[in-house]
């Protein structure tokens, strides 16, 4: 089980929340930019930068710092945090 | 004579107490505390099964969930369950069970013969046959191997049992009730620390059972753990699978050793539970050797045969021999021999060890450096050949009734595998044990390789934190020489239950399918119910041998769960029949039953689809009365599940304008406005009615299919696109109960009831909202907010009230409306209503139209940045061939359309759109619809076709506009 | 070697030590004309169809581990072309069409069973929709048929019409879907193209894709470095990467998906069964085990593994659909890599760089599409572009807005 530590709610388990995929990509501010926003996709094999929407808790959008091979979830922040992964 | 093969004492059986039961008809006797396996070995029943491909005979195998053979369908009809591994069943009285795969009996089974083509029918032969003639495959081969396939027959009948769900949070899961468990358990207990011991056997105690001078200890450490309040014990209980971040799932059986459950209880129970750090105490399976003839009745592990003697009170036969490569295997032998059963002889592959001394000091022959290369007999074993290993020449047939085959142990390792700890190989026991775990584990005890009662407990209480009382115990040294197969002539048998021989295993290496899980899928090998427990890794040492690399390089398959197979309906709990998914009820749900809607499903909502009238004859006698009520008088629905979304902020009017595709900001206090969004991607997405209550406050509503995507879709914006706006959103959809008011009689039915609102034509015209006070005359006072709103096309108000005043609103319209002759109306009328009007709705929102293809493009926003402008730009999106929205009629009025038609030209196959909505008219004769026709209202006059190949219709149909009644909306603005 | 029975036979006799092995495990050479990259079904399908078709049989095929053990060999082994989009149906078709000749074509048992897909659906909006793509497939010429409430429980007893949440309305039946072995799919294609000349290499693993001039050159190799002609990805859940090392991006998440099989039991469900009330599906082997499965965890992973939540969705739905199955034994749950796309179409065609193409995208949907997008891929290899079957599949009719989307559900549905 994904479990992911709400700052509001605590840790609580993946069945809680929504899914809302991957955290780098950012409205843009222009036209040309909306393509790779809504469809290009870095998918790493490692660290994925992602949101995870309490939709059955608080509410809160979470950016949430993940491995998408071992499922090891390394930080849990809001939406203006900005996690780093591991070094190495 | 009643259980000939029966102990007169000793064991944990109750022999105070018979059980009767019965299989394959026949009537057998047991007691409390055995097990069906050992009640029929008890009895002298040694033929239990038929093997799966070849149907050789099958005798029990093992005394645990490991076991390949001895399956039985247990129980009868809705609760028959096939596969059951009788050496996990719990006896109890009145108990029926029947061997699988065998016609027409057990003893004489027709399908044995099959056996003669053996060596045709080697591992993967299927894939090199059966291909000609090509019509036979489906006709006439497949319906035969299915029918030849799977073990036991299932039950047809729905199950009459119900299974619950439990979640535990705990310090410390201990899986497992043996020395290690237990010793662990009571030391973490003591240690303060919460903790749930889990063991799959309906006694606690794993190897301690076997051992009489252990009996003391186990009983008092169960003693010292029911003293502990933060301690749970839950046996009969199998976890079964390691999920991430120590998450495991259990199911733990409640009634299987009960006839039924009784009433009210389940059946079992799912348990997940989310430990703080988890000690694994599975034990380990000891695994056999792929010698001639190793699947004879009669053959057994030697652990499984010790543990029917001590555990069970029952002699698994009258003369035995020990074939094994290591001194823990010597402790049944001698038993046996202690208890009365006569030892021809001990086969140790070894030229010497502690165990041939110890064997030869009882007086027991030894062949020591030798290895059993077939088995005599028919159904039942005679005898076993022996030889020198190494050495040609003569074999030597030793006469006995019970082998004893021990080749080592493999620590279970499942659950730790599952979890990602690595595995790593250990030399002196020639098995896998763990490595270091990823997760917040310890392996313990047998698990980790470590052996014997006395040190698997001080493992275990380590682990747990020491400091507890340990048993004492002579050391079990489980250290093997390895012997993986014998040669010699005749099968020898990897996986017991699919029947794959070392042979198998050879070919698949010959055929390229060197990999294990190449091997494992070509030949079967390890896909049985027992997932290859006591005969994986030998195979995969088989295939070694023949690649020429040691053991451990060849790996083993992926574990996964179910580390033990568990009944699909304990996974599925209650959520099951009506209880599948919820039901959502409106503030009025009470009411329409009362009045006896008929309900159709809208998501998990029920809403009134009409409501059938003494004089109707069917469902369109009631929805064409009722929608005809509302042209003509005056209708009330309730449309309460449409979402409702409150948005408050001093961007509010900024954050709306971001969102919907149409202008909000512009909308004056007091006015709604329809709103339309589209998804990021520019296709459209919900549409509504937004009301502006006050500057910086907004009502949206949505449709009720996506109300909780909507609400999420505002919410992720605002946090993570928009983190700057001041807005504040809140569902308050379940808050409100709405009801449509409509007909041309609608306001002469609302004006006396609503105080503090004028509701004439100037002051609260079309569009308008307000709040009011609803008095029905009878004491009740209601806060409303009115919306003048029509989705009918008629003149209509959405009455709005808080949810607990609904009933009273909803019978004060009624009572106000009789005399014009109101009446309720449901989704179907208001369907009906809606496509007269042309008012797009789900079927035209499916996420695959554009505002353009709805006819809703000069909604959209020439300037300024909404969700979807850019990207419903692309070319695909903006090609003015897309298929656009239309109406459609038949040409002959009393022809049917049909939704999901396709319209083409007259003959043609070629879709230039489809048909999304489709009507009987009140306003118009005959069948109407909506749909979307490449070209749009540009083919009026076209001749098409509305084809409906799967019901081989295709009717002749003329293109107009949508917008079929009162296109000009003056009815609305009256 | 050809397979028979009468083969099946003499080799008895031989005490069946004279098989051949159905493919060589070769060394590579240090390069050739075509090298596809995934030794999946799909692959080894492209490798296949390039020999037969086009003659064109200087070809390998790289896996990194062993062939047919990622998608191929996890999938639940529906095959189907009950699509709505013309696109998608009639190439589908043209799919299931190789299928039923595949045995024959490949000399290998593959176990096509043409025994029935059956959709349920439960709402008349749903009804409206299956009649949408069932007519739309008659329209092109493909089998469908609607059943009502009393056909879907002719042609299924075990579905629970009475006691459901969701009554069940009806259902849409395409009679020419079916199952086939995946296994034998991934081996009886590997033989093949092996017998064709093609090589085969495994434990090969692409570190790199070097490129000249906007060109494809040469795939550097756990085992070496290997000049190539022209190369074709068909990697599944790995494309992301493989497309990173030669510089181009695709518009895909890798997500787990988890599937299960129940122990073998006697025949109970003859045909392919989906559920409308949520995502089910479910069909019973040759060998007696019912095989199935729902919807994605719903979150990206390589790590072909879930959890308990998406377990507990799929056994609650096959419980709601057939309550007979409540009784029966669950024996072993995995998980697969699966490539989604933004509309949940695939992806078969040329890319940015000169000489590299691709087959993926493939969803939760790639197998049935084994034989028709290796025969696709390998005309777009061939012939230099994509064939009229696969025109439509390409990468970039995102930018386009030319998607192909059959539920409407959306870019990267489930973060919606």
């Amino acid at each position: 089980m994904i479990q992911i530590a709400c700052p509001y709610c605590g840790p609580r388990d993946e069945a809680e929340f929504a899914y809302r995929g991957d955290a780098t990509v950012h409205r843009p501010a222009e036209e040309a930019g909306f393509h790779d926003y809504v469809y290009a996709r870095a998918n790493p094999r490692g660290w994925h930068l992602e949101w995870w929407h309490h939709t059955g808790g608080c509410r809160a959008v979470l950016k949430v710092l993940r491995h998408t091979a071992t499922h090891e979830v390394r930080a849990v922040g809001l939406p203006a945090d900005r996690p780093e992964p591991p070094s190495a | 004579m009643s259980q000939p093969f029966r102990t007169a004492a000793g064991g944990h059986v109750d022999r105070a107490a018979t059980l009767e039961f019965r299989f394959d008809g026949r009537a057998l006797q047991g007691h409390p505390g055995d097990t069906l396996a050992s009640a029929l070995l008890a009895n002298g029943v040694r033929l239990v099964g038929r093997s799966f491909k070849l149907h050789r005979p099958r005798g029990i195998f093992s005394a645990g969930v490991e076991e390949p053979n001895a399956l039985a369908e247990l129980r009868t009809g809705a609760r028959r369950e096939p596969n059951t591994r009788m050496t996990a069943i719990e006896l109890h009285a009145g108990l029926e069970a029947a061997s699988q795969n065998r016609f027409p009996s057990l003893r004489w089974d027709l399908m044995s013969l099959v056996g003669l083509l053996g060596p045709v029918l080697s591992a993967g032969f299927y894939y090199k046959t059966f291909m000609w003639p090509a019509s036979f495959w489906e006709r006439v081969y497949e319906p035969r191997i299915r029918a030849a396939a799977g073990l036991g027959r299932p039950a047809t009948a729905p199950d009459p049992d119900h299974y619950e769900a439990m979640h535990v949070h705990c310090d410390v899961l201990v899986v497992g009730g043996g020395p290690a468990g237990l010793a662990a358990a009571r030391a973490a207990g003591a240690a303060g620390a919460r903790v749930m011991l889990c063991e799959q056997d309906f006694l606690f105690g794993g190897g301690l059972l076997l051992e009489p001078a252990q009996e003391a200890w186990r009983a008092e450490t169960l003693a010292a753990l029911a003293t502990m309040p933060e301690v749970t014990l839950l046996p009969r209980t199998t976890v079964f699978g390691y999920y991430d971040a120590n998450v495991l799932g259990a199911v733990e059986r409640l009634a299987d050793h009960l006839a039924e459950p009784p009433p009210h209880t389940p059946r079992q129970r799912y348990w997940t539970i989310r430990a703080g750090r988890v000690v694994l105490a599975t034990g380990a399976h000891e695994r056999l050797i792929a010698f001639p003839g190793n699947d004879r009745p009669g053959v057994m592990l030697a652990g499984a045969a010790l543990a029917y003697l001590r555990r069970f009170g029952v002699r698994p036969g009258r003369r035995a021999v020990l074939f094994a490569n290591n001194d823990a295997a010597y402790e049944a032998v001698f038993a046996l021999q202690a208890a009365g059963l006569a030892v021809p002889g001990v086969v140790d592959a070894r030229p010497d060890s502690a165990g041939i001394a110890a064997a030869r000091a009882r007086g027991i022959a030894v062949w020591a450096g030798a290895e059993v290369c077939g088995t005599a007999g028919g159904a039942t074993l005679r005898g076993v050949r022996v030889r020198h290993r190494g050495g040609t020449g003569t074999d030597t047939l030793l006469a006995c009734d019970l082998l004893c085959i021990s080749g080592g142990i493999n620590p279970a390792v499942h659950l730790a595998s599952q979890s990602g700890t690595p595995l790593h190989w250990n030399e002196r026991l020639a098995a896998h044990v763990p490595g270091a775990p990823v997760q917040a584990q310890l392996s313990v005890g047998a698990a980790a390789g470590v052996t014997g009662i006395a040190a698997a407990a001080a493992d275990g209480a380590r682990a747990g934190g020491g400091g507890i009382p340990l048993p004492d115990g002579p050391a079990q040294d489980a250290t093997v020489a390895p012997i993986w197969e014998v040669r010699g002539r005749g099968k020898a048998f990897v996986d017991l239950q699919d029947d794959v021989t070392a042979d198998d295993i050879r070919l698949a290496h010959r055929e390229g399918f060197g990999h294990i899980e190449h091997a494992k899928r070509y030949t079967t090998h390890a896909m049985g119910t027992d997932q290859g427990k006591t005969g994986g890794l030998v195979g995969a040492a088989v295939l070694a041998a023949a690649r020429g690399v040691p053991v451990e390089s060849v790996g083993l398959p992926t574990f996964r769960p179910f580390a033990t197979p568990v009944t699909w309906g304990a996974i599925a709990g209650h959520h099951v029949g009506r209880a599948y998914a919820p039901e959502r009820r409106t503030p009025l749900h009470d009411w329409h039953l009362r009045h006896a809607a008929e309900f159709v499903e809208a998501g998990h909502w029920l809403r009134p689809a009409y409501y059938p009238g003494a004089s109707d004859g069917d469902v369109w006698d009631s929805v064409l009365r009722e929608a005809r009520a509302v042209r003509r008088d005056v209708g009330i629905c309730d449309v309460s599940t449409l979402g409702k979304i409150d948005v408050q902020g001093a961007d509010a009017a900024d954050f709306l304008d971001r969102v919907y595709a149409n202008t909000l900001s512009t909308l004056p206090p007091g006015r709604a406005r329809y709103g339309l969004m589209l998804r990021e991607d520019g296709i459209a997405f919900d549409d509504g009615t937004v009301a502006r209550l006050t500057p910086d406050r907004f009502l949206l509503s949505t449709t009720t299919a996506n109300a909780a995507a909507v609400l999420a879709h505002l919410e992720f914006h605002l946090q993570t696109a928009w983190p700057e706006l001041d807005v504040a959103l809140a569902s308050v959809t379940d808050q409100w109960a709405a009801m449509s008011v409509a007909g041309p009689r609608s306001r002469e039915t609302l004006a006396p009831l609503i105080e503090g609102l004028d509701l004439s034509n100037d002051a609260f015209p079309f569009m308008a909202v307000a709040d009011a006070v609803l008095n029905d005359g009878r004491g009740e006072i209601c806060p409303v907010r009115l919306f003048r709103i029509s989705f009918s096309g008629e003149l209509a108000y959405e009455v709005a009230t808080p949810a607990g005043h609904a009933e009273a609103v909803w019978k004060a319209i009624l009572r106000a409306g009789a005399e014009f002759g109101i009446i309720p109306y449901g989704t179907e009328a208001l369907g009906l209503l809606r496509i007269e009007k042309g008012h797009v709705a789900g079927a035209e929102l499916n996420g695959q139209t554009t505002a353009a293809d709805l006819g809703l493009a000069r909604l959209c926003k020439k300037r300024g940045d909404y969700i979807g402008r850019a990207l419903a730009q692309r070319p695909g999106l903006a090609d003015p061939a897309r298929p656009a929205l239309v109406g459609l009629r038949p040409l002959h009025r009393s022809d049917r359309l049909r939704a999901g038609a396709h319209l083409v030209l007259p003959g043609g196959s070629d879709s230039l759109g489809w048909i999304s909505s489709v009507t009987r008219g009140v306003a118009l004769e005959g069948w109407i619809g909506l749909g979307f026709l490449r070209g749009g209202l540009g083919r009026a006059g076209t001749p098409l076709h509305a084809a409906f190949p799967l019901l081989g219709e295709a009717v002749e149909v003329e293109v107009v506009s949508p917008h079929f009644f009162d296109p000009e909306n003056q009815r609305v603005r009256d | 070697m050809r397979y028979s029975g009468l083969r099946l036979l003499t080799q008895a006799f031989a005490g069946n030590t004279g098989w051949k092995p159905a493919w060589r495990d070769t060394a590579p050479k240090s390069s050739y004309d075509v090298v596809i990259v995934g030794g999946g079904g799909h692959g080894l399908a492209t490798a296949y169809y390039l020999a037969r078709e086009h003659g064109i049989t200087n070809v390998a095929v790289l896996e990194r581990g062993r062939i047919g053990l990622g998608n191929t060999g996890r999938n639940t082994t529906i095959i189907r072309s009950n699509y709505l989009l013309p696109e998608n149906h009639n190439f589908y078709e043209w799919s299931l069409k190789l299928w039923e000749g595949l045995e024959q074509d490949l000399n290998y048992n593959a176990m096509v069973s043409q025994r029935g897909v059956l959709n349920l659906f439960h709402s008349d909006a749903a009804r409206h929709a299956a009649a949408r793509r069932g007519n739309a497939m008659r329209l092109d010429g493909i089998d469908a048929e609607l059943l009502d409430r009393a056909q879907v429980a002719e042609f299924c007893p075990l579905i629970d019409l009475d006691n459901a949440r969701f009554p069940v309305m009806g259902g849409l039946l395409q009679r020419r879907g079916g199952t086939a072995r995946h296994d034998a799919v991934a081996w009886g294609f590997a033989r093949a193209a092996d017998r064709r000349g093609v090589d085969i290499i495994q434990e090969c693993e692409v570190q790199g894709i070097e490129t000249e001039g906007g060109r494809v050159t040469a795939l550097r190799t756990s085992r070496g470095r290997i000049r190539a002609g022209r190369v074709g990805l068909a990697v599944a859940g790995s494309t992301s990467l493989l497309a990173g090392m030669a510089g181009f991006e695709v518009p895909i998440e890798s997500h787990v998906l988890q599937a299960f099989v129940s122990e073998a039991v006697k025949p109970l469900v003859h045909a392919v069964i989906t559920f409308g009330a949520g995502h089910f599906y479910i069909s019973q082997s040759d060998k007696g085990g019912l095989v199935f499965g729902g919807g994605l965890d719903g979150w990206n992973s390589y790590a072909q593994r879930g959890n308990l939540p998406a377990v507990e969705h799929v056994f609650a739905a096959g419980v709601a659909m057939m309550p007979a199955l409540s009784r029966l034994r669950a024996l072993r749950s995995w998980g697969g890599m699966m490539d989604m796309t933004p509309d949940g179409s695939p992806i078969i065609g040329l890319t940015p760089i000169q000489g590299l193409t691709m087959t993926g995208g493939w969803c939760y949907g790639g197998f049935k599409a084994t034989p028709g997008s290796g025969w696709c891929h390998a005309w777009t290899i061939a012939k230099g572009e994509p064939h009229p079957l696969n025109a439509a599949f390409t990468l970039d009719r995102f930018r386009q807005g030319r998607l192909l989307d059959e539920r409407g559900a959306g870019p990267f549905a489930w973060a919606q």
